[in-house]
């Protein structure tokens, strides 16, 4: 589902049958913006049915822990829809914070694009 | 050296004005040059600080305001979060790194907070947040 002009969070790219999704923002911060980044994410399960999707971070230097929770959501839809969901390229700085939180165990999180393509 | 800088202000709850609270505290930090690594960890804290105020505390209730108080200095920078809420006890929030915790989409904010910050402090029953960082030597 096509996001409205504005609100498009996300640059959606399709690489075989997977979707590869990549945040548009360095920041992942302000409420208004991780409410967009969701709705984008869940419309990718909910309406557009896609069952292997990629996240890439490649642009992203900061988030919260509300944009973590937006994550979980996705990971939790992805699920239950018996798809597959991987992140990839997130930099140092935020993959601590995945490290913190234990949420790297919970991610299938890979270096880049290319390792998170193979095989999915 | 730079001069210490203060801001004491109150504004509705709103996250449009925490933000602009936050760009200007992250904005000292950068004319100090505190080392990316504090910028992340003060905007991070700044965030999760201000939401939590903004949201648990005040309950996003536009009557009830949030006040922020910050000193920063070359060495250090403090925070003060003070929300209008009924309170809470920090020790009974549960642990997100519990198996339980670890599926939920929210309450992580506080071990973000203690993990980046040099000092978290509840205070008057968890309506005021203490936060300081000692900057980083490079």
């Amino acid at each position: 589902m096509a996001a409205p002009a504005g609100q498009r969070r996300l640059d959606i790219e399709e690489v075989g049958d997977v979707t590869v999704a990549r945040f548009v923002d360095k920041k992942i911060l302000d409420e208004n913006n991780i409410q967009m980044i969701g709705n984008q994410l869940f419309g990718l399960v909910d309406q557009d049915k896609r069952k292997k999707i990629v996240l890439d971070f490649t642009n992203v230097e900061y988030l919260s822990s509300a944009a973590l929770g937006k994550l979980i959501t996705m990971n939790n839809k992805v699920k239950t829809s018996g798809g597959k969901l991987r992140l990839c390229s997130i930099r140092p700085d935020i993959y601590e914070v995945f490290a913190i939180t234990k949420l790297n165990k919970l991610f299938d999180i890979k270096d880049d694009q290319a390792a998170a393509l193979a095989g999915i | 050296m730079s001069d210490a800088v203060r801001l004491d202000v109150r504004f509705a709850t709103d996250p449009a004005e925490a933000m602009l609270v936050q760009a200007q505290i992250v904005d000292w930090l950068k004319e100090r040059q505190y080392s990316a690594r504090d910028l992340f960890s003060v905007r991070l804290a700044l965030e999760e600080g201000l939401m939590n105020a903004i949201k648990h505390g005040n309950q996003r209730d536009p009557a009830k305001s949030v006040r922020v108080f910050c000193e920063v200095n070359d060495h250090n920078t403090y925070i003060e979060i003070e929300d209008e809420g009924i309170g809470f006890d920090p020790a009974e929030v549960p642990d997100p790194l519990a198996e339980e915790g670890l599926h939920k989409s929210s309450g992580r904010g506080l071990l973000l907070m203690r993990q980046y910050m040099s000092r978290v402090e509840y205070r008057d029953n968890g309506r005021l947040l203490v936060l300081e960082k000692q900057r980083t030597l490079e």
